[in-house]
């Protein structure tokens, strides 16, 4: 047992509302690894974090941390034995330096005063010696997110942390950072640190963990050295059955034009490059390529939400120039949006309010004024089942609900109006292996109906599994056409997202498939 | 015109309209500590009232001006700690216990003027002490510089310094940075163990403290007796010139200048037949325009921040 830096045995938490978050759960870590933590959205991983982390304290159960029996009350106190976390919402000061950030709460200096050059020194030193490239005298709030996260490491490992959490660190990054981030963990693992891995992305966990542990439901399901399992091994043992990583998908019968965009700019400034596509009737069109190259502004385009100067947008031959969102949404928009939190739902408003919160103005829904409340009722309750969402009740504010969770109400809402154009970006990000396949089979199925489906999405599993057609963007614009996604390799689409490699603007024209009047 | 524009032009326009941004000043920066630590002080006006009026009676009933300055100060202390109390401890809204706290002031430092001295609307029956005016040495000599910035009340001195301590607080010491950073974020702060309730307040505290200065200049320098609402909105516009201040002790104060300048030329317009009642909106009106100009100044300026922040990323 010495060789293990943390054992949690037996822990059971149950929140004042009676809810069971972690039951009779056991996970041991041992000194120097990097240890994966797994188990879909819900399944518990926060709440036993949240234990160590002293932010909840345990019904029953007992922590070991170093050999010694500890009892994290708080934070401060996790932080003093040697524990840090980096959170998944970055706990930083936007408008302070990286090395302000760093020092924050322990700051160098005499009789109140705040000596900012031992700051940076000191800070320097701790980037120096974990060998991280960032300048400390940046503001937070200029960062790229890869460069947030490595303050967030930097403020732990300042603290004396031994024993890192890394809560779902690669959901925000783009897979250069994740790269980057990797290198990073593995120089900390070689420095003696400890560090837990958040994560339910098989491949990640695959590639730079020595065990891992599952949890669902709250229990522990087992720890597996990572070696001697499978992704569908790993993947069973998250969600309790076999799951499709690869979806079944009929032939795609591509109809009439949907949407027909023409050289729409990918960024506001005036030599940005421009996009030019049709999408059609039971087709679904991805966009793949490193976050930041224009997916947000063709989305919010298309959207109604970024108004665009130049070229056009038609949904079903109408141009949107000008359209309010609600316009374009009677027009046969569904949107999910890559932000969920801000866009995609009102955290505070309850389920019911979000399913109709797009559509609550239409006539059926109303009499003589006042909202049908038992239709609407009916219809959540038709609608929660249908898409298997994890509430206690339909009024239950979706804030409550886990982040899966959260998302199949958006999705509920967008996929249940028969709208003949789907609008999807990063529609799975930061969801668990079970959401994820339930979201890509009903886009498949939407557009085996006859929907017009574009999917922008970083995760490139993602678009070529599930596209028809693919479009690839670069810091360029766009680098590459594909008529026939299925057909791509992992390693031509990387060179042309980074773009090494750019088509002919012939070969893009392949996108356009109508001549524009 | 003419006799308005020699009038703004004068010696006496520049001295009256630095000695009317005292009051405005103090609070404005009363205001900028606690906005920065994330919480709105919106009962600056009250606390500059209750405090124009004890330090009137401290100073009265003592025969000593330390004392009546002293009994000022605890009272925006103490109105500055009910405040804290209800909002960070009750959890009640800031906004409106600050406004609860402006109502009471207005009835009661009317309540109590009356109950001592049985007036209701001055204290003129008492004999308040009142801050001395002091004239510096050699500065005063200067042809028309010395004029304007010598032979001012101890008070505006006073807020000129409070200018440089609360900047030098706010960006060069450890709690100004822990205020910063607990206005920004709170759960960051909190996070590497900042107690952010402490914080906010020590810093609504030394709003209160800053309010209370402002209040004393009313009635202890500027008049030298305390009248009902002598305020007249003055921690109000204080609220307007933190936020034209765009979060520094020194922008504040240029704005807080700005609204000094209004309230002279209020002053001054009075005497060129223009209706009073007119006149008086100036430094309200003041107030409006500059908060307007400021929203569009920083929508233009964040549009090209951000423009030159992509056109940096953009080139490899």
């Amino acid at each position: 047992m010495s060789d293990y830096i943390l054992s949690m045995e037996h822990i059971t938490k149950v929140y004042p509302n009676g809810f069971v978050a972690n039951r009779d759960v056991s996970l041991s870590v041992e000194k120097g690894e990097i240890h994966a933590l797994s188990g879909e959205n819900g399944a518990g991983k926060s709440t036993l974090m949240k234990v160590l982390f002293g932010e909840e304290q345990p019904e029953e159960g007992k922590i070991f941390f170093e050999g010694r029996e500890i009892h994290p009350e708080n934070s401060i106190s996790a932080i003093k034995m040697g524990i840090g976390m980096v959170h998944q919402h970055f706990m930083l000061v936007p408008s302070l330096t990286v090395a302000e950030n760093i020092v924050l709460g322990m700051e160098p200096g005499r009789f109140g005063y705040f000596n900012k050059r031992e700051a940076f020194r000191r800070a320097s030193e701790i980037i120096e010696k974990y060998r991280f490239s960032i300048d400390p005298r940046e503001r937070v709030e200029n960062l790229p997110v890869g460069d947030k996260q490595k303050v967030e490491i930097l403020k732990a490992l300042y603290r004396g942390a031994k024993l890192l959490i890394l809560d779902e660190p690669t959901a925000v990054l783009t897979p250069q950072e994740t790269e980057e981030l990797f290198v990073q963990m593995n120089l900390l693992k070689a420095q003696g640190h400890t560090l837990i891995f958040i994560s339910h992305k098989l491949r990640e966990i695959k590639q730079i963990c020595e065990h891992i542990t599952v949890l669902r439901g709250g229990r522990t399901v087992g720890t597996a050295r990572v070696a001697d399992v499978t992704e569908q091994e790993i993947s069973r043992m998250m969600v309790g059955r076999d799951v499709m990583l690869e979806i079944e998908k009929p032939p795609a019968h591509p109809g009439k034009t949907v949407l027909q965009v023409r050289d729409l700019p990918l960024s506001d400034r005036p030599d940005a490059p421009t996009i030019s596509f049709d999408i059609r009737e039971g087709e679904i069109l991805g966009v793949a390529g490193v976050e930041g190259n224009g997916q947000s502004e063709l989305a919010m385009s298309i959207a109604g939400l970024l108004p665009y100067k130049t070229g056009s947008i038609r949904l079903k031959g109408k141009e949107l120039r000008g359209l309010s969102v609600r316009k374009i949404r009677a027009l046969g928009l569904s949107h999910i949006s890559e932000d969920r939190m801000s866009y995609g739902c009102a955290a505070d408003a309850n389920i019911e309010e979000n399913l109709f919160s797009t559509t609550i103005y239409q006539k059926k829904y109303s009499r003589f004024g006042l909202l049908r409340g038992k239709l609407l009722d009916r219809r959540t309750d038709e609608l929660i089942r249908e898409y298997r969402i994890k509430c206690s009740e339909k009024k239950e504010p979706v804030r409550m609900l886990s982040g899966g969770n959260i998302q199949k109400v958006v999705v509920a809402r967008e996929f249940s109006g028969n709208t003949p154009m789907i609008l999807a970006n990063q529609p799975t990000r930061g969801i668990d292996v079970g959401a994820t396949e339930f979201i890509r089979n009903k886009l498949v199925d939407l557009r085996t109906n006859g929907a017009a489906v574009l999917l922008i999405s970083a995760d490139l599993n993602e678009v070529l599994e599930v596209s028809d057609s693919l479009l690839v963007l670069s810091s360029g614009g766009v680098s590459a056409y594909f008529a026939d996604a299925a057909q791509v390799e992992e390693d031509t689409l990387g060179e042309y997202m980074l773009g090494l490699r750019q088509m002919t603007a012939q070969e893009i024209g392949g996108a356009v498939h109508e001549a524009s009047d | 015109m003419p006799e308005v524009l020699r009038s703004i032009f004068s010696v006496d326009f520049v001295y009256s309209a630095l000695r009317l941004t005292t009051p405005v000043l103090f609070a404005a920066l009363g205001s900028l500590v606690a906005d920065r630590a994330g919480v709105t002080n919106i009962g600056l006006e009250g606390i500059m009232l209750f405090s124009a009026l004890t330090g009137v009676l401290g100073s009265a009933y003592s025969g000593s001006l330390f004392v009546g300055m002293l009994c000022g100060l605890v009272t925006g202390l103490f109105i500055a700690l009910i405040m804290a109390y209800f909002s960070l401890q009750m959890k009640a809204d800031i906004i409106l216990t600050g406004v609860a706290m402006n109502l009471v002031a207005t009835g009661g430092t009317v309540f109590i003027l009356y109950s001592i001295c049985g007036d209701k609307s001055v204290s003129t029956s008492l004999s308040s002490l009142v801050f001395p005016t002091i004239e510096i040495p050699l500065i005063r000599d200067i042809p028309v510089l010395g004029d304007i910035l010598s032979g001012h009340n101890l008070l505006t001195y006073l807020s000129l310094v409070a200018v440089v301590v609360v900047w030098f607080f706010l960006e060069k010491s450890k709690p100004g940075l822990r205020i910063r950073s607990v206005g920004e974020n709170a759960h960051a702060a909190e996070s590497v163990g900042i107690h952010v309730r402490r914080v906010r307040y020590g810093a609504l505290l030394l709003s209160g403290a800053l309010a209370s200065f402002g209040g004393m200049f009313l009635s202890m320098g500027m008049l030298t007796y305390f009248s009902k609402n002598m305020t007249a909105g003055r921690g109000y516009i204080a609220l307007a010139a933190q936020a034209l201040g765009n979060g520094s002790a020194i922008g504040t104060f240029f704005a807080s200048l700005v609204f000094g300048c209004a309230e002279a030329l209020s002053v001054s317009l009075q005497g060129v037949g223009l209706p009073p009642q007119f006149v008086q909106m100036v430094p309200y009106v003041a107030t409006i325009l500059g908060l307007v100009l400021y929203a569009a100044l920083r929508k233009n300026t964040k549009k090209r921040v951000r423009k030159h922040k992509r056109r940096k990323r953009g080139s490899p």
